[in-house]
């Protein structure tokens, strides 16, 4: 059983020999694939297989699997060779895969990175991770199970995430007897589904990975099949495309600056080609220059290759800034600050329309939102079903909002400029893998209108510097009592105010939201949208809202100018605010007559940014607006003498 | 040599990675460990950045166990390329005489490297470092992302990491937390080779055969670097021709009989070898999960 990693060199090789074996390894091709599919339908077996059978393993990776298969393995004496992938003790002891794993072989024809991915949907995140970067997907079925909802939700997302070429491995074929009629029927409800979903390049494969049946050697036992067997599809798979075609598009990673005299921008060139004196275009400012130097360490090329990362400098001496992109003139990029997209939710905390994410895309962040969720996608019939929260794992259609327009392309397209991912800005958990559909109309027909007369002079007209003072606390703290008490008190300072209040809010502008996470979010959107035009019109303004959750807050408050919003946490203990339960509805709650209520079916995410903390436990309300109206003092809020007094 | 498109597709990915990283940390810095695959890492780097000088200094943590010649060899480049160099030495420890003979290889490794380099990120707040590792080396390596997420206390959750999408890092951290970054995590060690000998990137001498003094110790061949390591009954230095696949701590990184004295040599021998390269390593044969459990402790 000597397993030595392929070669054919003989052991007394000459130096040009081994240049010459180093250059043909250099000109082989690489394939990237993955492999997926349900729990338990064999991947990292049938992973296993491949790098066994293409002799890949190590005499003492060998001799620790023999050691692992009697203490971990699934096959009784036999060696296990799903262990040799299952790279974690946790999959190891628990006989699954978590986490995608990635492997590397070779064989005569071609180079390969594996990535096997898991296969139990909580795990899903990481299937899409694998699947990203992938040419090619291997989607295992169990003969015995046929199709089922995980090969459904896997496939979908290889077709999502635009990977062209399908090989359908119908494995364990050995515990149907190798039976035909077991193959076909499963490969025909396959490919009825696969057609709905637009994956139109499959290539079933009827194997046993544990036995090595059509994996690398042609099965004996199933002499009906005449295909190829695994490796000779994967042998002569399509390679990655071509990107070489079609306009360039470089999008500006770093700004190269080592002294005064040079300034030039590094990157990777997604697509296209560039040489020194071709004419470009700098998007999103839609400036134009020329290219006049490719740099790079080895010395300028004459050329440069989509896939190549180089270093370009200009001939005119115009800002570029990381995030923007360098394109052909001609067939440029157009930009757009909305876009209707397919969104993968990865995370288990649900994604809220109206809440802000972080959006990354070819190297720049944008705050950005969801400003509608059209729908989810059922992955079980391609149904378009209502939704007002994406859940982990779904799969959405929505519209997204930017806060500054940026150059894109169809997913479809174009990768590079049409993926990205969604970050939460709280966390920095990467939430959600998103793709371009396309640029919608409207954003490019909405321009802000300038006015003349600005934020400034509506303020210095009321001789005021406008603010927001942003109650939050639970139901009852006495968020409304006291905002309404320091109201009075700068209406008799001569300040022009205006009290947003929750529930008057409710009756009119917000009067179609209810109280579940996703209403609250879009309640608080609107809010501060208000209170932001009312700030720019010069207004001191007082919200009192229960505002539960950080995001939101944080959200509102970079809607504003720096030190405008101002977040008073109305600190009374839940105790409290049920004793005291001025409008009875905690004795609703209690009685289950209302759900989520902040308290309790609904949480309170106290602040961690709040410029002032009061307690009503300790001082009336009274003394509390006292407070802050000092606070305001102290803070410079309230210099100068009010309306023309 | 020209060029092969499948060296060039991964030294282009490495870039991309390295400019991802250095736009957007504050304060990164490059793990070297003087080896191979930190060799092609600094290079990568100074490919990155040119005409610039790569924007993060170089550190390495010496657990002052290492051979002299990686020493040697990595004072003289750090002054050729221009790039601060660092070096950490955990004090306490040797205040503390920790050293692999004394202490045994598992408290050496924890003490003089993973607390050490604990100790380094945290004593200059950086906030992202990149590392030489490859997913082909081992197990639990073929799982880790390229961006990969420690916590305030430096720990991996292997089972908790970050979706990682095409070629779209994320990189944001909170105030305490740390990202490991590994530039050549697509690799294979006969890239590595290759594109060593491609680019003529200079080595440690280490890894070229050549006669050393070595003693043979639990199927291991330890070469005698220094008067430091205490000879067993028995147990006669021999000059053999030798070279080594790894390098660390002299004391932990067993030697292989080899005539290999040049690159292709090497390359050569690389692929009739039957055995992996971590083999070599002292270290990795403590336990079957030993190399993960490391790494959530906070070993690189």
């Amino acid at each position: 059983m000597a397993a030595a990693p392929q070669n054919t060199l003989a052991k007394e090789t000459p130096q040009a020999e081994i240049e010459a074996y180093l250059a043909e390894q250099g000109q082989k091709g690489l394939l990237r694939f993955l492999t997926c599919g349900s729990v338990d339908d064999g991947k990292s077996t049938l992973i296993g297989r491949l790098l066994f059978d293409a002799k890949q393993i190590f005499e003492d990776q060998l001799s620790s699997l023999e050691s692992d298969s009697k203490r971990f393995g699934t096959q009784g004496q036999n060696m296990d060779l799903a262990l040799l992938v299952d790279g974690l003790a946790a999959e190891r002891e628990q006989g699954i895969t978590i986490d995608v794993a990635y492997r590397f072989f070779a064989t005569d024809k071609r180079k390969f990175i594996v990535a096997d991915t898991p296969g139990h949907e909580q795990y899903t995140r990481n299937m899409a991770t694998g699947a990203s970067t992938a040419d090619l997907a291997i989607i295992l079925v169990d003969a015995r199970n046929g199709v089922v909802t995980q090969t459904r939700r896997h496939s979908h997302i290889v077709a999502l995430l635009g990977i062209k070429q399908v090989v359908l491995a119908v494995n364990k074929m050995d515990l149907v007897a190798y039976e035909e009629d077991n193959f076909k029927a499963i490969v025909a409800d396959y490919l009825a589904f696969a057609h709905s979903i637009g994956l139109e390049n499959v290539t079933p494969i009827p194997l046993s990975a544990l036995n090595g049946e059509n994996v690398l050697n042609p099965s004996t036992a199933m002499p009906w099949y005449r295909g190829e067997t695994l490796m000779i599809a994967l042998e002569t798979a399509e390679l990655a495309v071509d990107h070489a075609s079609g306009p360039a598009r470089f999008p500006v990673q770093w700004v190269n600056r080592p002294d005064p005299g040079f300034r030039g921008y590094s990157g990777t060139l997604a697509a296209g080609r560039l040489r020194p004196g071709d004419e470009i275009v700098v998007l999103p400012a839609a400036k134009t220059s020329r290219i006049e130097r490719i740099v790079t360490h080895g010395g300028d090329l004459e050329e440069a290759v989509a896939g190549d990362a180089v270093t370009l400098t200009l001939t005119d001496d115009i800002d570029v800034s990381r995030g923007g992109v360098i394109a052909s003139v001609e067939g440029r990029p157009k930009t757009s600050d909305q876009f209707r997209v397919h969104l993968i939710w990865m995370q288990g905390e649900q994604l809220l329309p109206g809440r802000s994410y972080l959006l990354k895309s070819a190297n720049q962040i944008t705050p950005a939102s969801v400003s509608e969720l059209k729908y989810k996608i059922n992955i079980n019939n391609q149904d378009h079903e209502a939704a007002k929260v994406l859940e982990l794992n779904e799969i959405g259609i929505c519209n997204i909002s930017l806060s500054a327009p940026i150059a894109f392309e169809p997913y479809s397209k174009d990768r590079t400029l049409g993926s990205f991912i969604l970050i939460d800005r709280l966390t920095n958990h990467t939430v959600a893998a998103g793709m371009i559909n396309f640029g919608l109309r409207r954003a490019t027909n909405i321009h802000w209108q300038s006015v003349a007369v600005d934020k400034q002079a509506r303020a210095g007209q009321k001789h005021q510097r406008p603010s927001v003072l942003w109650f939050t606390g639970l139901s009852g703290s006495g968020k409304s009592t006291i905002a309404n008490i320091v109201e009075q008190k700068l209406h008799a300072m001569n300040r022009h105010t205006y009290l947003l209040d929750g529930d008057n809010v409710r009756h009119g502008l917000n009067r179609d939201l209810g109280f579940t996470d996703a209403d609250r979010v879009e309640n608080i959107r609107r809010v501060g949208e208000v209170a932001k035009l009312m700030v720019d019109s010069g207004l001191m303004v007082q919200t009192a809202f229960i505002s539960p959750f950080r995001a939101e807050r944080r959200m509102v408050r970079d809607l504003m100018a720096e030190g405008e919003f101002l977040e008073i946490y109305v600190d009374t203990p839940l105790e409290v605010c049920e004793q005291r339960d001025p409008k009875g509805l905690y004795e609703k709650a209690r009685a289950g007559e209302i759900k989520n209520f902040t308290g309790y079916d609904s949480p309170y995410e106290e602040p961690d940014l709040a410029e002032l903390t009061i307690n009503t436990v300790e001082q009336s309300a009274e003394q509390a607006a006292d407070k802050i109206i000092e606070f305001l003092k102290e803070r410079g809020y309230l210099e100068g003498n009010g309306n023309g007094a | 040599m020209k060029s092969s498109p499948h060296l060039h597709a991964l030294e282009a990915e490495a870039i991309h990675i390295f400019r991802e990283v250095a736009a957007e940390c504050r304060k990164p810095v490059m793990l070297y460990s003087i080896g191979k695959d930190s060799s092609v890492l600094l290079h990568l780097a100074m490919k990155a950045f040119y005409p610039s000088i790569p924007p993060f200094p170089i550190m390495h943590v010496d657990t002052t166990w290492k051979f002299r010649e990686m020493i040697e060899f990595r004072d003289k480049l750090a002054a050729d390329l221009g790039m601060e160099l660092i070096v950490h030495i955990n004090q306490e420890g040797v205040d503390q005489g920790i050293g692999p003979f004394s202490h045994g290889s598992a408290v050496h490794t924890d003490v003089m490297k993973t607390q050490a380099l604990k100790q380094a990120l945290n004593r200059h707040g950086f906030d992202a470092a990149f590392g030489g590792a490859r997913r082909d080396e081992e197990k639990s390596r073929a799982k880790e992302r390229v961006i990969s997420f420690r916590s305030d206390l430096h720990r991996w959750d292997p089972k908790n990491q970050r979706p990682e999408l095409w070629n779209i890092y994320n990189t944001r951290i909170n105030p305490g937390e740390s990202i490991r970054v590994f530039p050549l995590s697509n690799w294979t060690e006969l890239d590595i080779w290759q594109y060593i000998y491609q680019e003529q990137i200079p080595m440690v001498p280490l890894y070229f055969a050549a006669e050393r003094p070595v003693v043979a110790r639990n199927g291991t061949l330890i070469m005698v670097d220094d008067d430091r390591m205490p000879l067993e009954p028995g147990e006669t230095p021999k000059l053999e021709m030798v070279r080594f696949r790894t390098l660390g701590c002299y004391p932990l990184t067993g030697a292989v009989r080899s005539q290999a004295a040049t690159l292709p040599e090497i390359i050569q021998e690389m692929l009739l070898s039957t055995t992996s390269e971590r083999q070599g390593r002292v270290i990795d044969q403590d336990s079957d999960a030993s190399m993960e459990r490391k790494k959530q402790e906070g070993y690189f």
